[in-house]
């Protein structure tokens, strides 16, 4: 694969497992800077768990990450994650706007609370999704396409140059959809980079300008018009890699990485 | 204090004597209690929010036998010791609680259980091996499983007045980042806070409001106190810090009380008072909490159910109006919506309680949308009960329209959604259904009914007020 210049994530030779089950094997890419990126796959295919791997959320078997050429510790503030909105607990105790002041805390010490400017910042960052109307509402009180745009307005407090999204259009309204896709125009002017699992291949070419192919491996990666073709998709939600996951599931099991030298 | 108070019939004068403060042994007593309640309150409910609320209960087990190997290894039982005695052995529980579902095949909940009954039994065979010994200082030791407040010495009081108020600050220090991690952990952890410092000092946090309760509440029942508090807030707050703030109130309640109760009757267990004291303060939350208690939800449902029954009957006003021969082939801008009808003209339509329609009519007529007609005992819609029967019968035949053109739903299953959506429909909601519909201000429903136009009504900028 040719480099690419300035590439905000390079992935390496990444491998992943949920137990003994392998979820991700061997899956290398680099992507462009500036553009929108969908991951597209089958249920199962470990397209979230890809994301969890690459944020460090999850264990991972082997690989490397560079996030703007270096680990994610030294790049952490330039990377912003948007977990799936069914992960979190709508029920807490807690309004719209502290949700999004959430986002500032990566760059406040241990002691620090959100400054007028933490709250300006969060303020824009509502604004952008066309939240503001709703900073003091209670999040128990939104329609599931509020709340995504409260974790988006939330990763937007970040500030960060790279955008990891979980599903951010699963099971969202029009208004939200919209909203959304504005939104990558915008951060796309501001050269900005957005990952995204994405679960509707009719859209894909609509709202991204890459497309990672994922199942249990990497099956393609590039622009949407050279890899979203029919023998690509054809790949990728055909038949199942039985064979590769078998061996691999054998080889964990055997935990034979503990005692086989590297050589 | 000494047994010979253990028996006394005129608690009234205890009750009052402790209440005048004079014995300044109750009153540190009093302090004590209030300010464990206070704080262990506080720290509980982020156990409660992460779904932990059974760990307080393990480690509170699992401080046990920290306090009798402190006691056995030193033969005294100065308070510095059995803290932290009973610290390590409950960060002990707390290893093994996490470690056996990282590395083997038991599950958290099992894990807890295994803990929780494993300490328990190992402080309770040090316990009696303790009471065979020649030792002074050990009579207080079996008072830490129930808790007895009366037998606390200043010394003990100071020491946790001291860990209760590290706890709070702590806690006020750290708030912002518990409630990140309690809310959305992996985010947390993507935007690079360091979650192992902050879970183990939330678990350091809730192991010393553990231990300092020991002796008030005890081993046995201080989950409790973690977590009955908050619960009981939940009714009543609907943001974090406000919630926490209750519970530690409510918490500082049952502390009082149960110094007061242990004053009265210094032999009494304290634990099982404070507890019955949380659990009837949970109770009352529960019932009276404005907005999400038991009898404000009634409230609330009383008061919807006669929103519907109202409109219910305008809408039949308006159906008789329609039906009437006067109003036979009209235009529906023509329709004359002012004719009278008496109680069995509406029966004949709607299925309703004589009695509960009668209430309903008069309820109408306050409000000014009906009008009672005296020669013929019969009633009529006001000018804005016009407006309002035609606002909701319109609701109510563009759902209908919509459910059908958009949705392809059977013609003579719709009347159903819309019966119920006719009363909860806003008026932009509506606007929506009108847009959304093939042709704009659709004139008739699938029945082929005319849909009234209410819109531009003259009276609805008077309603509107």
């Amino acid at each position: 694969m040719k480099a690419i210049q300035n590439s905000p994530l390079i992935v390496d030779q990444l491998s992943m497992r949920y137990q003994y089950k392998p979820v991700l094997t061997d899956v290398s890419f680099q992507i462009p800077e500036g553009k929108t990126i969908a991951v597209v796959g089958p249920n199962g295919a470990g397209k979230s768990t890809l994301l969890k791997g690459i944020m460090g959320l999850e264990p991972t078997m082997s690989g490397s990450i560079k996030f703007f050429g270096q680990p994610l510790d030294q790049k952490r503030l330039a990377v912003a994650y948007v977990p799936q909105r069914e992960e979190s607990d709508w029920d807490f105790p807690i309004n719209v706007m502290d949700v999004v002041l959430m986002g500032r805390h990566g760059q406040l010490k241990f002691w620090q609370r959100p400054s007028a400017q933490d709250i300006l910042i969060a303020e824009q960052a509502l604004e952008q999704v066309s939240m503001l109307d709703f900073k003091s509402r209670q999040i128990n009180q939104l329609s599931g396409g509020q709340q995504q745009r409260v974790f988006l307005a939330r990763a937007l407090a970040q500030k960060a140059s790279l955008y990891l999204m979980d599903e951010p259009f699963a099971g969202v309204d029009v208004t939200t959809e919209k909203a959304i896709v504005e939104l990558f125009e915008t951060l796309k002017t501001q050269n900005k980079t957005i990952v995204c699992v994405h679960h509707d291949l009719n859209t894909v070419s609509e709202y991204f300008d890459w497309v990672l192919l994922i199942n249990a491996r990497l099956i393609a990666a590039g622009p949407v018009n050279e890899v979203l073709t029919p023998e690509n998709l054809n790949k990728t939600y055909g038949g199942r890699l039985s064979l590769l996951n078998e061996m691999t599931e054998k080889l964990y099991r055997s935990n034979i990485d503990r005692v086989h030298d590297n050589g | 204090m000494g047994d010979f108070v253990a028996y006394n019939p005129s608690y009234w004068a205890l009750f009052v004597e402790f209440w005048q403060l004079n014995d300044p042994n109750a009153v540190w007593v009093l302090i004590g209690s209030a300010l464990l309640g206070l704080s262990a309150s506080v720290i509980g409910g982020f156990a409660f929010l992460r779904k932990r609320s059974l760990m307080g209960d393990a480690l509170a087990h699992a401080a046990l036998p920290g306090v009798m190997t402190a006691f056995i290894l030193f033969h005294a039982n100065t308070p510095i010791l059995m803290f932290l005695g009973a610290v390590s052995s409950s960060f002990l529980g707390l290893f093994l609680m996490d470690w056996l579902p990282k590395n083997t095949k038991i599950k958290p909940d099992a894990a807890m259980a295994i803990t929780l009954s494993f300490f328990f039994a190992l402080g309770l065979m040090e316990l009696s091996y303790i009471q065979g010994l020649e030792v002074a200082g050990k009579s207080g030791l079996d008072k830490i499983l129930f808790g007895q407040a009366a037998a606390m010495l200043p010394h003990d009081i100071y020491l946790l007045s001291i860990v209760a108020i590290i706890v709070l600050i702590m806690v006020a220090l750290f708030f912002q980042k518990f409630r990140l991690i309690a809310f959305n952990r992996s985010y947390a952890k993507s935007i690079g806070l360091n979650i192992p410092f902050y879970e183990v000092l939330l678990a350091l946090l809730i192991v010393m409001s553990v231990v300092i309760g020991l002796q008030i509440v005890g081993v046995v029942l201080m989950a409790a106190v973690l977590l009955t508090p908050v619960a009981a807030a939940r009714f009543w707050n609907q943001n974090l810090p406000g919630m926490l703030m209750t519970a530690g109130g409510i918490g500082a309640i049952s502390g009082v009380l149960s110094a007061n109760v242990s004053y009265m009757a210094p032999a009494m267990p304290t634990g099982p008072w404070m507890v019955v004291m949380l659990f009837i303060l949970f109770v009352i939350s529960f019932l009276f909490a404005p907005r999400k208690g038991l009898l404000s939800n009634l409230a609330q449902q009383r008061q919807l159910r006669r929103h519907v029954c109202d409109e219910n009957v305008l809408r039949t006003f308006y159906i008789l109006n329609e039906r009437h021969p006067v109003n036979d082939k009209k235009e529906h801008s023509a329709i004359d919506l002012g004719l009278a009808f008496g109680e069995e003209a509406i029966l004949a339509v709607r299925g309703i309680a004589i009695g509960k329609l009668k209430q309903t009519l008069q309820r109408l007529e306050q409000k000014g949308l009906l009008s009672r007609t005296h020669d013929t005992d019969g009633w009529r819609l006001t000018e804005m009960g016009m407006f309002a029967a035609m606002t909701l019968t319109r609701r109510h035949r563009l759902w209908e329209s919509y459910l059908t053109e958009q949705l392809d739903m059977d013609v003579n299953k719709v009347h159903h959604y819309a019966e119920q959506i006719e009363h909860l429909l806003t008026d932009e909601e509506t606007l929506q259904i009108e847009q959304a519909l093939a042709q704009q201000g659709a004139l008739r429903d699938p029945h082929g009914r005319k849909i009234p136009d209410s819109r531009n009504h003259p009276i609805q900028d008077e309603v509107a007020k």
